[in-house]
């Protein structure tokens, strides 16, 4: 009962603040409904017994990335993009398009939604064992140890690259 | 609690890489302005260091780190391969970023982070590495295009690169997911042997095989998925052009083959088709509107478009026979490329001022040796006997053909003579022409002529004497078909 | 309980409202943010599926993906920064000396 209310308030909330992403004509509007995308989809990561994933969620994603994305649209003059035109000429084909791709997924998803109900989809995982955050820190450290290393190299190409293309301009150029 | 096996032999040469990339960047503020380059030498010896690291990675074959990741010849050719490209591209950068004046040598460091993300692709047997992968060298990439900060151009091509880059990511990411949902594993081998044994829902997982495709497709820039590349290819710096040119196809085909090949065999009839029409439509594309380009940096992308259609005809073959012509195909095609992208470097001047075609009229008669070198590149990239390009391509239409593709190693053939125009323009310009200029501050220096010996021996050495390296990607082939 | 598809689809709405973004903004932040979208939905893909077959890889893929999408947006935005010093313009559409 709890997991289907979950589902329906965050589900709505997510989808309703995706759509108003995108047709915001304000980018800050735009960069806040997003919060409130990423929110409700941690919300949905609690309705699915992932809650070290949910925590993780709102501190980086909410709390870092959409942190960093207000900052550089406050750094940048935000005023001068509220009067340009916001859509692109095609918007009309893009519908069309996304339209069809929706509808193929759903279509997918809908054939086999007999095959999918395997268990029940609220059991927490690896019953009472361990708990979320102790599973997922096994897995990490464990099993998948070489990606999380190599995501190390992937975070320090991030932070050289954005350092080297953002920083004032030095004496020489 | 079961701690993990390490062996540091298995990723050796990219631990080599990593170590050296940070020893360039601690490096950096104590160096002066005016011995920048010694960064570069030892960007060089960080390849050499990863080039010697693949011997005692090679005596560890098997899957490790808990079979996430490979050690087969497939896996070494590619690193070889990877490790080749970036030598290189680093010897044709060192001069132009002196002359650029550009002074922030985090580019070698970038490069070298970029390789190592490429050899992350190649050999890896779980798809969370091989995204992973994809996105280092991605990353990587993307800073490297807009590396030029104040060039306007550059930072465009940088920009449109990360906006398809990304999008195409999430695309292969969703494809990841599906396969997920369907196989419960994103492990190669083991997701080939649930859909072998179990009752695939197979709509869901062609569907997540065809998103994986879409995202691989943008990476190499084939047809219908090349749109960005001249762009991109015009405005970034002339030798992260050429290591676009190169490193991320080699990098997406090995994906590619390796994804398809181990995990989706049982879909074998159906994406062989897809792959068909992917070449038949990236070869017209890639040769006909590179008949048209007044620009040799967009004329060399609208190359390297077509050959990435040629080697999708070897994709499209499959077996044994295909997978080896797309491993020799991408090595002839990478020497090659990058040769032909070191002379344009030399030759287009600071911030890349001269790069149409008539700039290089006139060029034998100044600077007999450039011209000859680069004739040499055009010639095979058109695919003259004697060059790796007729070699590559012989086996790609081979391979076609013995898998009974006849109508595209036509189209392959055709599309080849009408690419004979375009290479052979340029020589006609460069032989044939008057001068409009003098040449006179074309200087070859020291990395650079080092850079094209190693292109030059390459392609002589491949195009007459190609056996040895055929027998390694036959054998590295028969590997990965297991 | 919840049939599993319900989450699919909810994920395969929210991926396409991001493509659909993606298709139709011409701000580069907005893309941006579509891409985000994208990714949350992909995200959710993964999550739904590792609840439903009892395993953890699903969510441990999912914190991978949160190390990409955060390193992706930093060199992102700092592109949007260095290409604003550029130009004063943020509109794609102006972005256009690279043509045919």
């Amino acid at each position: 009962m709890l997991e289907l209310a979950l589902f329906y308030i965050f589900g709505t909330i997510a989808v309703v603040s995706a759509i108003l992403v995108i047709t915001q004509h304000n980018v800050v509007h735009s960069a806040i409904f997003l919060a409130g995308t990423l929110l409700s989809v941690a919300g949905i990561f609690l309705a699915l017994n992932a809650e070290f994933l949910a925590g993780v969620q709102v501190i980086v994603y909410v709390g870092g990335i959409l942190v960093l994305f207000v900052f550089v649209i406050m750094l940048i003059a935000v005023e001068r993009s509220t009067f340009e035109r916001q859509f692109n000429r095609q918007w009309k084909i893009a519908l069309i398009t996304s339209a069809i791709l929706i509808g193929e997924l759903v279509y997918v998803v809908y054939q086999g939604r007999d095959t999918f109900v395997l268990a029940e989809p609220a059991v927490p995982l690896v019953q009472g064992a361990a708990g979320n955050s102790q599973q997922v820190g096994m897995g990490l450290y464990t099993t998948y140890l070489l990606p999380f290393e190599i995501a190390s190299i992937l975070l320090l190409v991030a932070i050289v690259g954005a350092v080297v293309l953002a920083k004032k301009k030095t004496q020489t150029e | 609690m079961n701690i993990p096996v390490v062996n540091l032999g298995a990723i050796l040469p990219a631990i080599m890489l990593s170590l050296f990339g940070i020893a360039i960047m601690v490096a950096e503020p104590f160096v002066s302005d005016a011995k920048k380059s010694w960064l570069g030498w030892l960007a060089i010896a960080g390849t050499i260091a990863a080039m010697l690291a693949l011997a005692p990675m090679s005596r560890q074959a098997g899957q490790w780190y808990t079979n996430l990741w490979i050690v087969d010849s497939y896996s070494i050719f590619f690193h070889f391969l990877f490790i080749l490209i970036a030598a290189i591209t680093i010897l044709t950068s060192m001069n132009f970023l002196q002359r650029e004046g550009i002074h922030h040598t985090e580019y070698y460091a970038l490069l070298l982070f970029a390789t190592v993300g490429m050899m992350m692709m190649a050999g890896s047997n779980e798809l969370i590495m091989v995204f992973l992968g994809l996105e280092i060298l991605s990353i990587a990439t993307y800073v490297l295009a807009g590396f030029r900060r104040t060039d306007l151009k550059s930072n465009e091509s940088a920009m449109k690169y990360f906006l398809l880059g990304s999008f195409s990511s999430a695309f292969f990411l969703y494809g990841v997911a599906l396969i997920f949902g369907a196989t419960g594993s994103t492990n190669l081998i083991v997701i080939a042997d649930s859909l072998r044994s179990g009752d695939p829902q197979t709509s869901l997982v062609s569907l997540a095989a065809a998103l994986m495709l879409i995202g691989l497709c943008f990476k190499v820039a084939v047809a219908p998925f090349h749109v960005w590349a001249p762009d991109v290819y015009e405005g970034a710096p002339t030798p992260v052009t050429g290591f676009m040119s190169v490193g991320p196809k080699a990098a997406g085909f090995a994906v590619l083959l390796r994804i398809f090949m181990t995990a989706f065999p049982t879909l074998e009839d159906r994406w062989t088709s897809v792959f068909w029409i992917v070449a038949a439509l990236t070869m017209l594309i890639g040769n006909v509107i590179a008949l048209v380009q007044p620009n040799i940096k967009r004329m060399l992308a609208y190359s390297s478009i077509a050959h990435a259609g040629y080697i999708a005809v070897a994709v499209a073959a499959g077996s044994e026979h295909g997978v080896s012509a797309v491993l020799f195909y991408t090595l002839a095609y990478s020497v090659t490329n990058l040769g032909a992208f070191a002379v344009v470097t030399m030759l287009s001047r600071s911030e890349d001022k001269l790069v149409n075609l008539n700039d290089y009229a006139g060029l034998a008669s100044k600077r007999p040796g450039l011209a000859a070198v680069l004739s040499l590149f055009m010639l095979s990239l058109a695919g003259v006997p004697g060059t790796a390009g007729f070699a590559g391509k012989f086996f790609i239409f081979k391979a076609a053909v013995q898998s009974g593709l006849i109508w595209l190693a036509v189209i392959g053939v055709i599309t080849t003579v009408v690419s004979f125009y375009y290479y052979l323009y340029v020589i006609v310009q460069m032989y044939m022409r008057d001068p409009n200029e003098e040449f006179a501050d074309v200087r070859t220096t020291g990395p650079l002529k080092l850079a094209l010996a190693i292109t030059i021996a390459g392609t002589l050495y491949l195009g007459i004497l190609p056996t040895r390296f055929l027998d390694w990607t036959v054998s590295a082939a028969v590997n990965a078909l297991r | 309980m919840i049939p599993l598809n319900w989450y699919l689809i909810l994920a395969a709405v929210l991926f396409v409202i991001g493509v659909l973004g993606f298709f139709i903004k011409r701000n580069i932040i907005a893309l941006l943010l579509s891409v985000e979208i994208m990714l949350n939905a992909v995200n959710l893909t993964f999550v739904a599926f590792s609840s439903q077959r009892g395993q953890i890889s699903g969510q441990v893929f999912v914190f991978f993906v949160l190390v990409v999408a955060a390193a992706e947006a930093a060199v992102g935005l700092a592109l949007v920064i260095a290409m604003y010093r550029n130009r004063e313009t943020l509109n794609v559409d102006r972005s256009n000396l690279l043509k045919w």
